[in-house]
């Protein structure tokens, strides 16, 4: 095979340069799956490995990414009043969503992986697959209009401090993407909180401030141009929009004031702001089922978060002191970013709990204790990311608790 | 494997299934609804609590009574298995068993046929290495150019004389290598064309008494083809076993067959049978498959003075290990003895005939045109003499088989215990996208793969490792292919930390590496499983 004796012609010497090496080695295993073979125990491995095991998240949430860069441009344009049919505008939409999404993918990816590869270099192994995942969760929970230093500071913090600190890929503790998260939340809360931070596209999202367009825009504009299409035209945000995400809207005024704003199908289908990935759920359910089917992910831990969110809601709308209380507990589900947590973030292998037992009770108390921090605190409008990193630190005790009862019990035995 | 104890919890999740139903019926924001719903929920609670509570008395009235146990139901509410019919075939004459529910058979190309060959090997090897438990250097009897008969003793244990190790062929000594530290490798035998036996008189087991047949064992060379566990090593005379296991059948891909192995072998197999449950305080327990539609041959059937067990499973319910977990496990103290289907054949015709005979039925399968089949040979035979004349460019030859045997050459031996050589092909080349691609159909337990859906469909196996060694990533994937109660995971992290209490609570002494091959196998991050509970084993034995 002429690539792979091209390929093998310039792997670079270990010694003189481990970076470049280690590079080398994560493009060539990326290429080429490894001649490695079986010397001791079983002779025949299972087909599985960890990239392919990784590559199946990113496949799941594929879907996630495409309705996601659409809808970036789909709130855009519905806050200037303009193409609010959701294919009308097409072009503009979907050119505005990679504007805003594009950026933040490459420097995500670049940053964390650079990250990686310096640390495999310098630990001398090869670069683990953990932030394959990382990287393509991250832009999916952040804010379109994210600036992107901040997001470049907290993937250093995350991989770094979180993930590197512990080990690398395997022996943190709690889940990569989400500190990425938390640490925007926490350093630089006024790009990722409140109702002005979720359509991008304004100087400020507020009745008639203008749009802000940059280079992005314009080269679209001028591939437009060729085309002989509509370009970006400078506009305002209508009179009385808000931006507010339904679960703020709920938090004032409960169900009604959210379906004043927004119907449950717009809802469920994700035509509303809120981080990128989030909002669709159609699609974030096919990839939950992608991975329950494949086997990648644990149902155990999905099933479990949805009985102990909905049992949390049930609780709440049994006390009813508050309108946001008094939401019919499966409309619940309809807001915020419950089905993205469940599907990609609780189910990290690493960080939840490790035995069948652990893992039921890990997925009930992020959904129980995540319901009540979105319902009862004013602070946290949402409270997925709390509740799973809490559940995080808590997943080994909870592990602890299941090894001890079994050896406990095997001793009585004995 | 039935679960005793769990039909309890049913009224539990029947009663949170239908509550959130009756809660959500109050958003009418009626209070008198409410607390109706809350009274009928706090009722179901009541009743299921009730359930519980007598379901449990229930299980320690029928333990008092001694009529729990296999196969017998004394829960309230009946077993799946019971409401869907039973699941084992008839021939086991409604006996009951255990089903096995995780497991995992890897379906390989190359199985063996059901002929039996015979081909004349000239060379024979005896392995002190095959023999866990024996001192570093073996004591020789035997210095080359010796001649011998089979039964001869060629050396012996330095820590117990008593225990002898024989020749299994008839003819001359003909080298002794060795390797590090004057370590002896193989004592190497040229057979005879016609075996020549040493006579044994071997002790009438209804009269002589457990010590005589326990030395007779050790004279003869049969004490070294019984197996202890835990640790897998050679029994200490010493002690008596707990009880007796044998599985009379393997679910390994390439395993020789019961039916086959039995023929001719009838009374050999219940004399074998005889003599051991004269050695143990327990039982001899005997683990038969009722998987399939055949049954097993009719000796094991109608065996005497031991107890059946049925197993329903794919791989490993065919291991000893896992027979031994779900019949009496061993508790900690306690030793049982573990012993090949063959060896006790071979048990069986010393004392029926007065000969230290160690035939054997092994089989050939996988890569190697159209030689799969079962073959008749004697204990440690060569090799390239059992293959023939083929060219074994790019195969891997093991010893065994390809979860657990040793990766050997064409001039090598077969190990003492080992009754398959797996030859498969080396996976030493690159393959590009191999992680990404749904590509060529190989052996795996994920469903990423589009060939779970054709559990029939067979397969080539290589060595490639498929990927690179990581760290524990994946959980749970141990558990999908062990049937045991045990959390394999946690327990190699404690051997790897060295942490000896929750290693023996974890149930350390229940595996050997047979039993955590197919985790091995399965495992994403290609960590070596069995490698691991070796160490954490051989530490355990050390600490005594």
């Amino acid at each position: 095979m002429g690539l792979l004796d091209y390929f093998k012609k310039i792997e670079p010497d270990k010694k003189k340069s481990p970076f470049l090496h280690t590079l080398y080695d994560g493009i060539f295993t990326f290429l080429y799956s490894p001649d490695s073979v079986a010397k001791s125990g079983a002779h025949i491995r299972d087909g599985m490995d960890l990239k392919r095991t990784m590559i199946h998240v990113v496949i799941g949430m594929q879907l996630c990414y495409l309705f996601g860069t659409y809808n970036v441009g789909h709130q855009h344009f519905v806050a200037m009043g303009e193409y609010l049919g959701l294919l009308e505008g097409f072009h503009l939409k979907l050119a505005h969503g990679l504007v805003k999404m594009l950026p933040l993918f490459i420097v995500a990816n670049l940053v964390g992986l650079g990250i990686e590869f310096w640390y495999a270099a310098k630990r001398e192994h090869a670069i683990e697959e953990g932030y394959l995942v990382t990287g393509a969760l991250i832009p999916l929970i952040m804010p379109p209009d994210l600036p992107i230093w901040i997001l470049v500071l907290s993937i250093i913090f995350a991989v770094i401090i979180c993930k590197e600190a512990f080990g690398g890929t395997g022996m943190n503790i709690w889940n990569i993407a989400l500190m990425s998260r938390m640490f925007v939340f926490f350093a630089y809360p006024t790009t990722i909180s409140g109702d002005e931070v979720w359509v991008s596209g304004f100087e400020a999202l507020r009745e008639g401030a203008a749009t802000s367009y940059g280079y992005g825009h314009s080269v679209f504009n001028w591939i437009f141009g060729i085309f002989d299409l509509k370009p970006f035209t400078a506009g305002t945000v209508v009179d009385g929009y808000s931006g507010a995400t339904p679960l703020s809207l709920a938090y004032q005024g409960g169900w009604e004031a959210v379906t004043s704003a927004y119907t449950t199908s717009q809802m469920w289908w994700g035509m509303i702001p809120g981080s990128i990935g989030e909002t669709c759920k159609p699609f974030i359910i096919a990839g939950a089922l992608f991975l329950v089917v494949t086997g990648i992910a644990s149902w155990r831990i999905m099933l479990s978060m949805i009985v102990g969110a909905a049992s949390m809601a049930m609780l709440l709308n049994a006390w009813g002191a508050t309108p946001f209380m008094e939401v019919p507990w499966f409309y619940q589900f309809y807001m915020g970013s419950f089905f993205f947590a469940m599907a990609f973030m609780a189910t990290d292998p690493v960080t939840a709990a490790s035995t069948n037992k652990g893992k039921i009770a890990y997925g009930f108390l992020i959904g129980f204790i995540g319901m009540i921090i979105r319902v009862l605190n004013p602070a946290y409008p949402e409270g997925w990311m709390l509740a799973i990193i809490f559940m995080n630190t808590f997943a080994a005790l909870l592990d602890r608790l299941v090894i001890d009862t079994h050896i406990s019990k095997r001793l009585k035995s004995a | 494997m039935r679960s005793k104890n769990s039909s309890g919890v049913w009224p539990v999740i029947t009663a949170f299934i239908i509550s959130p139903q009756l809660l959500f019926a109050q958003s009418s924001t009626n209070d008198i609804t409410l607390i109706g719903a809350l009274i009928i929920v706090g009722a179901l609670i009541l009743v299921a609590a009730v359930i519980t509570v007598s379901e449990n008395l229930l299980q320690i009235e029928a333990k008092k009574h001694g009529v729990s146990g296999k196969g017998k139901n004394v829960s309230l509410f009946p077993t799946i298995s019971e409401i869907i019919g039973d699941k084992f075939p008839s021939y086991t004459n409604g006996e009951g068993g255990y089903v096995l529910k995780k497991g995992h058979d890897i379906n390989l190309t190359g199985k063996p046929s059901d002929e039996v060959y015979k081909r004349s090997v000239n060379t024979y090897a005896v392995r002190p290495t095959n023999f866990r438990g024996i001192a570093p250097i073996p004591k020789l009897v035997v210095k080359e150019k010796h001649e011998v008969l089979a039964g001869d003793v060629l050396f012996y244990d330095k820590s117990n004389k008593n225990i002898k190790y024989c020749s299994p062929v008839s003819g001359e000594v003909i080298e002794i290598r060795r390797g590090a530290k004057r370590a002896i490798k193989e004592v190497i035998l040229l057979a005879d064309k016609k075996q020549r036996y040493k006579g044994y008189k071997a002790p009438d087991i209804n009269k002589a008494s457990k010590e005589d047949i326990v030395d007779f064992l050790m004279e003869s060379g049969l004490w070294v083809l019984i197996n202890e566990r835990p640790f897998d090593v050679v029994p200490d005379p010493a002690k008596t076993p707990f009880n007796i296991f044998i599985s009379t059948f393997d679910t390994a891909p390439y395993a020789p067959k019961t039916s086959i192995i039995m023929d001719d072998n009838e009374d050999s197999f219940q004399k074998g049978i005889d003599v051991l449950s004269k050695l143990t305080k327990g039982k001899v327990h005997l683990g038969l498959d009722a998987n399939g539609t055949e049954a097993p041959p009719e000796a094991l059937m109608a065996v005497k003075n031991a107890e059946k067990h049925w197993f329903i499973g794919k791989h490993p319910s065919g291991n000893v290990g896992m027979q031994i977990h779900h019949v009496a496990p061993i508790k900690s103290g306690q030793s049982v003895w573990t012993l090949p289907l063959q060896n006790v054949i071979a048990i069986g015709r010393m004392f029926l005939y007065g000969r230290f005979d160690t035939s054997k039925i092994i089989t050939i399968g996988g890569k190697i045109n159209g030689k799969q089949a079962h073959y008749s040979t004697i204990m440690g035979a060569n090799i390239s003499n059992l293959l023939g004349n083929i060219e074994v460019q790019h195969l891997r030859i093991i010893s065994g088989d390809v979860l657990t045997g040793r990766k050997v050459s064409k001039s090598d031996f077969l190990d003492a215990n080992a009754d398959q050589i797996s030859i498969i092909e080396e996976g030493d080349s690159h393959e590009m996208f191999g992680w990404l691609l749904p590509i060529a159909p190989r052996p795996s337990i994920s469903k990423t793969f589009p060939n779970f859906l054709y559990p029939k469909l067979e397969m080539d196996g290589n060595t490639n490792t498929h990927g690179e060694k990581r760290a524990f990533v994946m959980t749970g994937e141990y558990e999908k292919v062990l049937p045991m109660n045990i959390y394999p995971q946690h327990l190699m992290k404690a051997i790897l930390a060295g942490d000896f209490e929750q290693m023996e609570g974890l149930g350390i002494y229940e595996l050997s590496e047979e039993d955590i091959a197919l985790c091995e196998f399965a495992c994403t991050s290609k960590i070596p499983l069995q490698k691991i509970l070796r160490d954490g084993l051989d530490m355990m034995r050390e600490q005594g």
